[in-house]
């Protein structure tokens, strides 16, 4: 009998590698091929399921049961009960998790509440394999784009379906992509922004992990739409296992023919090239990465000319973030209409967040957009795991951080706007009563300090003065205008900072000003005196001394 | 070619022909000029294991740059170090999942067991400590990695028996 009876997908990423998935994978298939079931039973290498602190992770399909916090003495057992016997495994069978849906429910599946457009494959099939991929409806939606539509149809139905860049600022990416198109030149470039900075976050990372042909498919269709010819992504240097798959999955689609010259008998070619980055924050800023690339100091550019015009080489450059170029894919095989029934009109579709802090199941989820924080923390974080809620904040260090107030407010760009808020770039970090704020404060402006490329005054300088205030708050001996001064200088920041990075701490400081204001105004030490100032050269030379 | 075969490095003597050939090969498989700049420094690292002085003249004249944008570059991003590293560096994430969860707790055992400070070596080349930005494994905070080992849910009761697995 050749028939497989059982398939055991692994996830091999970058959270499950580290618990050792690679050990555990080998040993599994040393055991069931130990037992001869070879041939009934399959073992799979697959992307991230979302958890992200549950060990290793193996799905068993048909039965959709997914088994977590694996070690070596469980595989035998796992194999001889379940395998054999046809008994599941109880002890390290994972409670409520979300197990991989199963392949023929795809209709159902994008409708339902856990419905997933850019993690659909992720966990599902193998990444290192484009074949399956292609049977899972990869490259169809490039094919249709290719031999149905032309490039204007292509943003047309970009903007029907109202996707927004999902890197953070939310800009319409059909009118990005507008604005790149008509554009007269030698040669384009679209580049897929892999630069992952902003800590806690991750999505980009196990997007490619999990599913890199789904970003190859949608940078080739941005391509044909703004008449580009080449791609690159440029890649974090320490997401190793990103840069590999990525690099495998090239080399695969160009030999499928997905890639490279006269795509589906048309007369459009499509190259993507790597280009690894080497750790620089800024660099997440578009402009800044266009001069990384460049092999230059990834010092951000002056805007206008925007990118769609002055680019790469000086040449016209779309730059969209992993997770936006992965749904457009989703979006050309099953229609712009249909991404717009999605979430909330104002950011239709999806996103895709990595929850993390005091929750009792940290990892990665896609969740319609307008869904709240108290839903999120509860239903797919599975609850505080001690202690309450105390604060959150809400895409990485530059974003904002939200007092239980802001529990009920929907997740999406337009209704966080209305209260004063943006959604960043998908972490949100849940903490419970243990940290303090004040401590948070200084650590998110301590990695501003540090990251600051020093090209304008404002950012060089002001985020030294907000490390120090913040420090002293720290310590509980600030001077009594500290807190004032604080907010002084971020929002001055914030209107004269030259770029997005330079403008960011304001985003953190008032926010936290908003909903923790006696915290803050309890690292203020009444008798604390500021030094005075030096007002002549004498007198700084003396300081000096 | 420069001088710079003889010159003493990390390697301790052994970054003989071999290795600057390979790194030639590199630069000469990539177009010349400053568009390749990042990715042959990158390889450069990977092949010595730093970037002393001698590889930026070898690099800037190899793709016909001043050496003053070289050393610019290589100072500018965090991966690229001037310093020789030891035989394993440990990378502790600084990213605020990891702090939340006390990284800084375990940067202070690390520190004080090596006897070293953040950015040091120790004296038999054997660690190097640097600190990072989010690694993007948030998930099993706080985490280091040793060389492209990650380690998850450190404490630093934990950390011996990290630290002996390299020698």
């Amino acid at each position: 009998m050749s028939r497989t009876r059982i398939f055991v997908l692994i996830a091999i990423d970058a959270n499950t590698v580290i618990a050792g998935a690679r050990e555990i994978k080998n040993c599994f298939s040393a055991e069931i091929g130990r037992l001869g079931l070879s041939d009934e039973v399959q073992v799979i290498e697959t992307g991230s399921f979302g958890p992200a602190d549950a060990g290793v992770l193996a799905a068993v399909q048909p039965d959709g049961l997914v088994y977590g916090n694996l070690t070596m003495d469980d595989v035998p057992r796992i194999v001889a009960e379940h395998f054999v016997k046809g008994r599941v495994y109880q002890r390290r069978l994972l409670e409520g998790e979300v197990p991989p849906p199963a392949p023929d429910d795809a209709d159902a599946r994008h409708t339902q509440r856990h419905g997933r457009i850019v993690l659909e494959n992720c966990g599902r099939i193998d990444p290192e394999r484009i074949e399956e991929y292609i049977a899972n409806d990869g490259y169809l939606g490039l094919g249709r784009v290719l031999t149905e539509m032309t490039p204007t149809q292509v943003i047309d139905e970009i903007k029907t379906s109202g996707l927004r860049g999902r890197g953070g600022a939310g800009f319409p990416t059909g009118l990005k992509w507008a604005f790149c198109a008509p554009v007269k030149a030698r040669e384009k470039y679209v580049i897929c922004n892999a630069d992952e900075g902003e800590p806690g976050t991750f999505k980009d990372r196990l997007i490619m992990e999990g599913d890199p042909h789904k970003v190859l498919e949608g940078m080739a269709i941005c391509g044909y739409a703004i008449g580009a010819a080449r791609g690159y992504i440029y890649i974090r240097g320490e997401y190793r296992l990103s840069i590999d798959r990525m690099q495998r999955a090239i080399e695969q689609a160009r030999k499928f023919g997905m890639l490279g010259r006269k795509l589906f008998g048309s007369d459009f070619n499509f190259n993507v090239e790597i280009r690894k980055g080497a750790g620089a924050y800024v660099c997440g800023e578009e402009t800044a990465l266009i001069e990384s690339m460049e092999g230059k100091r990834g010092l951000p550019r002056l805007k206008p000319p925007f990118p769609a015009q002055v680019g790469f080489r000086g040449r016209p450059t779309n730059v969209n973030n992993v997770e936006t170029l992965a749904n457009v894919p989703v979006i050309m095989r099953r229609g712009g209409e249909w991404f717009r029934g999605l979430g909330t009109p104002g950011t239709p579709g999806t996103k895709v967040y990595t929850i993390l802090g005091h929750i009792r199941r940290p990892g990665l989820i896609e969740v319609p957009t307008g869904v709240t924080l108290r839903e999120i923390i509860n239903e797919y974080g599975g609850g505080m795991q001690a202690g309450s809620f105390h604060m959150a904040q809400l895409g990485g260090t530059a974003g904002d951080i939200l007092g239980a107030e802001m529990l009920d407010v929907p997740l999406d760009y337009d209704a966080l706007q209305k209260v004063g808020h943006v959604l960043g770039s998908g972490a949100i970090l849940i903490m419970n009563e243990t940290v303090n704020l004040r401590d948070f404060l200084h650590v998110c402006l301590r990695f501003f300090y540090h990251e600051s490329c020093g090209r304008c005054n404002p950012c060089r300088n002001g985020m030294r003065v907000l490390r120090d205030i913040t420090g002293r708050l720290k310590d509980g001996c600030a001077y009594r205008d500290d807190p004032l001064l604080m907010q002084e200088v971020a929002l001055m920041l914030k209107s004269s900072a030259f770029c997005p990075l330079g403008q960011s701490p304001a985003a953190p400081i008032m926010s936290a000003w908003r909903y923790f204001r006696d915290e803050i105004m309890l690292g203020v030490d009444a008798q604390a005196v500021r030094p005075r100032q030096p007002r002549n050269r004498r007198e700084t030379l003396q300081a000096a001394v | 070619m420069t001088d710079s075969n003889t010159t003493a490095c990390a390697c301790e003597g052994q970054c003989n022909a071999a290795v600057w050939n390979e790194l030639d090969e590199f630069i000469a498989s990539h177009e010349r000029g400053r568009n390749s700049l990042i990715q042959v420094l990158h390889k450069a690292q990977e092949l010595f294991g730093y970037l002393p002085p001698d590889v930026h003249q070898h690099v800037a004249d190899q793709l016909g740059l001043p050496v003053s944008e070289v050393l610019g570059v290589v100072t500018f991003y965090h991966y690229f170090s001037m310093q020789p590293r030891g035989r394993h560096t440990i990378n502790v994430c600084m990213g605020t999942a990891c702090y939340v969860r006390g990284a800084k707790k375990v940067l202070e055992a690390l520190q004080e067991k090596l006897g070293i400070k953040m950015g040091e070596t120790t004296p038999d080349r054997r660690f190097s400590i640097t600190t990072q930005r989010c690694f993007g494994a948030c998930g099993l905070a706080p985490v280091i990695m040793v060389n492209s080992d990650v380690h998850g849910r450190v404490t630093a009761n934990k950390l011996t028996g990290i630290l002996n697995q390299y020698e």
